[in-house]
């Protein structure tokens, strides 16, 4: 079998394309649009049903679509997006060809077919069981086997990946150490395999159970394992993003980060601590010490969330610096204030960096906690907390991606430029305020999973404040914002990559690498730190606004323990 | 470019930049803080789970609740097919409470200021107790017998609901619990 060494070389960004990479990184990325697609349509199903004044949908069909519309968003439309930058980190970023390609499409059909085959059972309408599937309620066997076949072909696409990593070295197309971006893609990875490790473990059994082979699921033991791939699933869309910001930060800026060994150093703590952290699921469960709780939680999970706050810092810090060294000194803030705010990759990244770390970061640590979890579990603060981090958070650092992508990996020119710029607001800042509204609706008890607060035609119905019916409509009303912004986005994407202008480039051709050649060194950089700060610091104004951060932090967490210390007495 | 570029340095041997540093240990002391949060609460806090389950069988439960419904009965409420029992027992006592497809069985009326121990299993599926308008949240687990001594503070009369979806009819799952002086 011959072996495609074929590149091309990305005339705006430099960027070097093996030809079978860039076809898999497209058609991954082109099934996560269609993913957030689906997802999307779905959110307003679910949107104008929570939404009491309008409540749309009858209760069967509610959590039918609930159900579809958390798999595609969390599972699908993240995970197809995360291959193609795993594609992008390892094979894009460190030129080297991808290690067996053909391995990666037959991962690529068995993810396509997985997601299918899940979505199958869910249309079916028998399998309404939302994407934590809790056992012992059962799903047909359909929907556990899509989850089997897509995760599978999941687990293939990371060992391409750590193939591409093995090729890159043996061939040595680099010098040094992977850039930062690649390393984060590297624990994106390592999370994922332990990920799908765990969800094997629980869907395999269960699969079994739906089709008879197995008599009895514990639903504790169920819960506890599931978790440990709910959960960590979510991790491996923290360390994708955040790879996203740094790899944004420098394609825009030029930024490095401020210190290499900090920002690494951040990423092999969500490596060692993060899968601990998914006991914080099962803080009001029965059958689990507090101890046992405790520790998972906060000398796990605490170690995790210090990787996020220096994460929260490198990031924009390092575009201080990169900015104070264009010029922009004047104050704490010029180089924010000068920052290219109509950039819609720059926009949504900052949006997202803000977004997750003030809304999601902070919402998390605090219904993370053992006690404080009592008033928060299962009421749709949790929605709202997740919206924060995997929609601000995630989808919006892979939208901003995308609109670099567009041009480098399409070849297309972007489309309705001007939409495209205020798409990172209008979806951000809309999907910010929903996030704010549920949480302020968890807060006065409204459950998640909930066809009807109103409890109409119950004997023993519970009337929810009037603040929480408002609540309620304002995050109707804020979500349908966010999802025109979603639908902007599909829009653009959609639009620019099938019939968007090409980028035509003149002698253009895909042109052999060679073979185990080492591309010239680059000339070393300068030194990071080189006086452009102030108080000896090089990125004072982040400094600022990480205390801001901090101070927002420390008293939204004391403030839900005097909230905490007015129920009533527990032991 | 700069976002494959790595500097000629070995990462981890990288100079500290103040900024960094100065965070780092900024943000190290409050998740120890955090951290000692939970302890601290469970010494001298009012609000922690007790660590107290046993494992039972869904027809034992039932036995034990039903025995409980016999002895402090103390009348019923509903429509007509749908009666449910308004149990009254005495303080300190152990008090019974099934969740399932989709009820909570029965309706419990306790003292202000006195302590209970509340037995909760669900008979079928995942259940959340969820206590409104106070705002307390327990999943609640088939096989799995959890105990909590709650002490209401305020007479009133309180719903039940569950938050923890148990399928189609989940939303209709509500029920009250008195607290009387």
């Amino acid at each position: 079998m011959t072996v495609n060494r074929m590149f091309r070389t990305c005339p705006s960004s430099g960027l070097v394309f093996h030809e079978p990479a860039e076809k898999l990184m497209r058609w991954n990325a082109v099934v996560a649009v269609v993913s957030l697609l689906i997802g999307g349509i779905l959110a307003l199903g679910v949107v104008l049903t929570r939404w009491q004044a309008v409540h749309i949908l009858p209760p069967d069909m509610f959590y039918q679509v609930l159900t579809a519309h958390g798999i595609n968003m969390l599972i699908f439309w993240v995970i197809f997006f995360e291959i193609a930058v795993l594609y992008f980190a390892s094979s894009t970023l460190l030129k080297a060809r991808l290690a067996t390609p053909r391995i990666a499409w037959a991962a690529f059909w068995l993810m396509v077919l997985g997601a299918l085959v899940n979505n199958y059972s869910v249309l079916r309408g028998d399998s309404s069981v939302m994407f934590t599937s809790y056992a012992p309620m059962g799903a047909h066997p359909t929907f556990y086997l899509g989850l089997i076949l897509f995760a599978v072909g999941a687990l293939v696409a990371c060992f391409v990946f750590f193939g591409t990593l093995v090729v890159a070295r043996a061939e040595r197309t680099y010098r040094n150490s992977v850039p930062l971006v690649t390393f984060g893609a590297i624990t994106a990875a390592i999370i994922a395999v332990f990920t799908i490790a765990a969800g094997a473990i629980i869907l395999i059994p269960t699969f079994l159970w739906s089709v008879g082979l197995v008599e009895h699921i514990d639903s504790l033991m169920y819960k506890t394992v599931w978790w440990a791939f709910g959960h960590s699933s979510q991790q491996i869309n923290v360390a994708a993003h955040v790879s996203v910001w740094y790899a944004i930060a420098a394609i825009v800026f030029g930024a490095k980060p401020m210190s290499e060994k900090v920002s690494r150093s951040a990423f092999l703590l969500y490596i060692l601590f993060l899968q601990l952290a998914s006991a914080h699921h099962l803080l009001t469960d029965p059958g689990l010490t507090s101890n046992w709780k405790i520790f998972n939680t906060s000398y796990a999970m605490y170690l995790a969330v210090l990787a996020s706050m220096v994460h929260g810092l490198t990031v924009p810090g390092s575009i201080e610096v990169a900015q104070r060294k264009k010029g922009y000194t004047q104050g704490l803030f010029e180089w924010l204030r000068k920052a290219p705010w109509g950039n819609p990759s720059f926009s949504a990244m900052f949006i997202s960096l803000i977004g997750f770390g003030f809304l999601g970061g902070i919402s998390g640590v605090m219904m993370g906690t053992e006690q404080l979890n009592l008033i928060i579990h299962n009421t749709i603060y949790v929605p709202g907390h997740f919206h924060a981090t995997v929609v601000v958070g995630t989808t919006l650092a892979f939208m901003g991606l995308t609109y670099f992508l567009i041009p480098v990996l399409f070849r297309r020119e972007l489309a309705f430029p001007t939409l495209a710029k205020w798409q990172p607001y209008v979806f951000g800042l809309g999907m910010s305020a929903v996030s704010l509204f549920l949480m302020g609706a968890g807060t006065l008890g409204v459950p998640r999973r909930h066809w009807d607060i109103s409890f109409a035609g119950n004997a023993f119905p519970h009337e929810f404040p009037g603040a929480a019916w408002l609540m309620m409509a304002l995050a109707g009303i804020t979500g349908l914002i966010a999802i025109v912004g979603g639908g902007m986005y599909l829009l653009i994407t959609v639009w620019s990559v099938f019939l968007g202008k090409r980028i035509v480039t003149p002698g253009f051709q895909h042109v052999r690498a060679k073979d185990g050649v080492a591309p010239r060194p680059v000339a070393a950089g300068q030194p990071v730190i080189a006086g452009h700060g102030s108080a000896g610091m090089t990125a004072p104004g982040t400094f600022v606004l990480a205390m801001v951060f901090l101070v927002s932090f420390v008293l939204y967490y004391f403030i839900n323990w005097k909230y905490l210390s007015t129920v009533w007495p527990l032991k | 470019m700069t976002i494959s570029s790595t500097s000629e340095q070995v990462w981890w041997k990288e100079p500290l930049e103040r900024t960094e540093l100065i965070w780092i240990v900024i943000a190290l002391v409050w998740c120890l803080i955090m951290f000692f949060m939970m302890p601290f609460w469970h010494i001298y806090g009012q609000q922690n789970l007790a660590n107290e389950a046993y494992r039972a069988k869904p027809e034992d439960f039932m036995n034990k609740t039903q025995a409980m419904v016999d002895k402090y009965k103390v009348r019923e409420e509903g429509p007509a097919n749908l009666r449910v029992p308004v149990v009254r027992p005495p303080a300190g006592s152990d008090v019974y409470l099934i969740a399932r497809l989709w009820s909570w069985y029965p309706m419990l009326e306790l003292e202000s200021g006195k302590s209970y121990r509340i037995h909760l299993m669900s008979m079928d599926w995942l259940h959340g107790f969820s206590l409104q308008p106070e705002n307390i949240n327990i999943q609640v687990h088939p096989g799995y017998e959890h105990v909590i001594t709650v002490t209401p503070t305020n007479p009133g009369t309180y719903a039940i609901i569950c938050n923890e979806y148990c399928g189609v009819n989940h939303h209709t799952m509500a029920s009250r619990l008195y607290v009387v002086k």
